[in-house]
């Protein structure tokens, strides 16, 4: 089971898991590797256990979580685990449907970020010269403009929504994964057996997907991983701002009516620490899975960290 | 001086495409936010604010060519128009009374998280394996998993409201005039705290990290052992020799940051309430005041690209094999 794996059971991941499309055995590899790594293994664990409170939240807390069904500001209490909100809303029931939206914009948002990041990598990678000129211009303009302001801009204009907040995501996130996937890419087109490929006659598609593309396979998973993370932070600071779709629950919104509220300054933490938890937690899992791939596919990483130990030992 | 013109043009062009995005974004957008706006207004406007309007939409019949050379000319001769949340005064002058804040907020919180992070980071790597090397960079991670808004909310709750220490919101006192005395410099510094701690907590980690790595490929090298060999003192091949040669890639992060200090502290002023052009360009968007959010896009933008283009005229002054190619 790779992380990926743990994605299609969340309701993001309904595009196919193609940006990770490998051969078998080499696949099955890095998954035992994975397994076998405490890290990777906690991190997916816990990325397990929110995608199944994400999924299980109907039946956790039947009905609609942002209905007012108690009186406001109750501290947690067996009837409110968590307690409510200034509003009169069970905090539990808006932390777990929240992970709904949350994850789900999360997973679309890196998958999308990433789709583009290959095809852009790839093509630069492949087709060299003008192609490659023209691409790594485009993305460096992308990676200049200022991220967080460009959000902004673009989640005023356009009219508010979740498809939105995915879209002004993706726009602004896929940059810098692209400069990493084609800097890996340009290095595997110089290999000998992508020369034989082109010799051979293959069709460029087939080179990049079928030939470059699965002999970077871990890069791909750190930047989906890491274009996950952005995708997850960047839509609670857009919804925490009020640029979101504020009728929508998710761990934005939950912090965003928290602080127009005014929860923190009647001291009801309770309605802001479990959303801004949540997303740390998650964030978290997916920078130990990131960690642990990194770790087995570089081998310099694990060998600095254990070469001390054994001279001291 | 190949290298430096080079980047410039390519800065020219970065700057080129987002006046480029600004012009198209509100002639191509769906939703026509010129419906919403008349919608939200409606009734208040006057017929100068109405022309303003027709002139950014693109609403004045002319071909959108024309439009756009005239748009193009009038960015660059420093005319961004009108706001109109703030009517009548011009876009100009509202981001000039408040990027002082942003730039005092950004630029503490900067220089600070640099010092502290660079330091850090070179006892890291000379020390490697003690305390700071290995206790530290998991728990960066860890804090570096929460969202930034919220570390910054949880503070203002803790040193805010619960322990009083500092002051909840905006810049300096209500009663306060601004102006170059004792009182109100004081004022505005305890204001200048929380936020700017804020940022260093969360920003510092990637200083640190940065440097130590650079740190331990630099003491690898040869004449860091040909140093030792000739018996200088440890603190001197650690600052002199190993710390100066290292610290070149934390000049381009530097100037990364002072583009990340005008655009990144958006959440910051929003948090703390703090009067400057990120909170500024909030309070547009809520109030759909066009003008003023597009004037503000187009300052921070070029904020971002003189510093990267100062940072390129700095490092070729610093690093001689650059000048060499």
């Amino acid at each position: 089971m790779t992380a990926v794996d743990i994605a299609g059971k969340t309701p993001a991941a309904t595009p196919p898991a193609a940006p990770t499309a490998q051969g078998p055995g080499r696949r099955r590899g890095l998954a035992r590797q994975l397994l076998g790594s405490k890290k990777a293994l906690s991190g997916l664990c816990l990325l397990a256990v929110f995608a199944l409170l994400a999924l299980l939240a109907p039946a956790l807390a039947p009905g609609d979580p942002s209905l007012i069904n108690s009186t406001g500001s109750q501290a947690p209490s067996g009837a409110h685990w968590l307690g409510t909100t200034t509003k009169g809303q069970d905090v539990l029931a808006l932390t777990l449907w929240g992970a709904r939206s949350s994850m789900f914009v999360g997973f679309t948002v890196g998958l999308a970020a990433t789709g583009i990041a290959i095809l852009v990598g790839l093509a630069s990678a492949y087709f060299g010269r003008l192609v490659d000129d023209a691409l790594t211009l485009f993305t460096n303009v992308f990676l200049l403009l200022p991220g967080l302001p460009l959000l902004v801009i673009l989640a005023a204009f356009l009219p508010p929504g979740t498809s939105t907040v995915v879209l002004v995501l993706v726009i602004t996130g896929w940059a810098g994964s692209a400069r990493v996937l084609r800097a890996q890419a340009r290095s595997i087109r110089g290999k000998d057996f992508v020369a034989a490929a082109v010799v051979t006659g293959e069709r460029p598609l087939r080179i990049m997907f079928r030939e470059i593309l699965p002999n970077m396979a871990s890069v791909v998973m750190t930047t989906l991983l890491g274009c996950v993370v952005f995708g997850i932070t960047s839509q609670a600071a857009l919804e925490f701002l009020g640029l979101g779709d504020s009728s929508v629950v998710s761990w934005g919104t939950n912090l965003y009516w928290a602080s127009n509220d005014g929860a923190l300054m009647t001291g009801t933490w309770w309605v802001f620490v479990p959303s801004g938890l949540c997303i740390a937690l998650v964030a978290f899992a997916l920078a130990l899975v990131n960690y642990a791939v990194d770790e087995i596919t570089n081998p310099r990483l694990r060998s600095v960290k254990r070469r001390p130990v054994k001279r001291r030992g | 001086m190949r290298l430096i013109l080079r980047n410039l043009g390519f800065y020219l062009l970065a700057f080129w495409a987002s006046i480029t995005l600004n012009f198209l974004l509100p002639r191509f957008m769906p939703g026509d936010p010129v419906s919403r706006m008349f919608a939200q207004q409606a009734g208040g406007m006057q017929p100068e604010q109405i022309a303003q309007l027709r002139k950014l939409f693109g609403l004045d019949d002319r071909p959108l060519w024309e439009q756009y050379v005239s748009y193009v000319k009038s960015v660059f001769t420093g005319d961004l128009g009108i706001s109109i949340s703030r009517f009548p005064t011009p876009v100009t002058e509202v981001i000039g009374s408040q990027i002082g804040w942003t730039l005092l907020l950004g630029g503490t919180a900067l220089v600070i998280a640099a010092v502290v992070g660079n330091l850090l980071g070179i006892v890291a790597a000379w020390r490697r394996g003690g305390v700071l090397d290995s206790a530290f960079p998991p728990l960066l991670i860890f804090v570096g998993s929460f969202p930034y808004f919220w570390l910054a909310m949880g503070a203002l709750y803790l040193f805010g409201v619960t322990l009083g220490w500092f002051p909840l919101r905006h810049a300096y006192d209500a009663g306060l005039t601004p102006g170059v005395n004792a009182e109100f410099l004081a004022n505005a510094g305890t204001h200048l705290v929380l936020p700017a701690l804020t940022v260093v907590a969360v920003t510092v980690g990637s200083w640190m990290l940065g440097m130590r790595n650079t740190m331990i490929a630099t003491a690898a090298e040869d004449y860091i052992t040909m140093a030792e060999a000739k018996g200088l003192s440890p603190s001197r091949i650690m600052f002199r020799y190993a710390a100066r040669n290292a610290l070149l890639p934390s000049v381009t992060n530097f100037g990364m940051g002072l583009g990340f200090v005008v655009g990144g502290a958006l959440l910051t002023e929003v948090v703390f309430a703090y009067p400057g052009i990120g909170f500024q360009l909030l309070a547009a968007v809520q109030g759909l005041d066009y003008p003023l959010m597009q004037g503000i896009f187009l300052t921070i933008t070029a904020a971002v690209l003189l510093a990267n283009f100062l940072v390129d005229i700095i490092y070729v002054r610093l690093d001689p094999r650059v000048r060499v190619r």
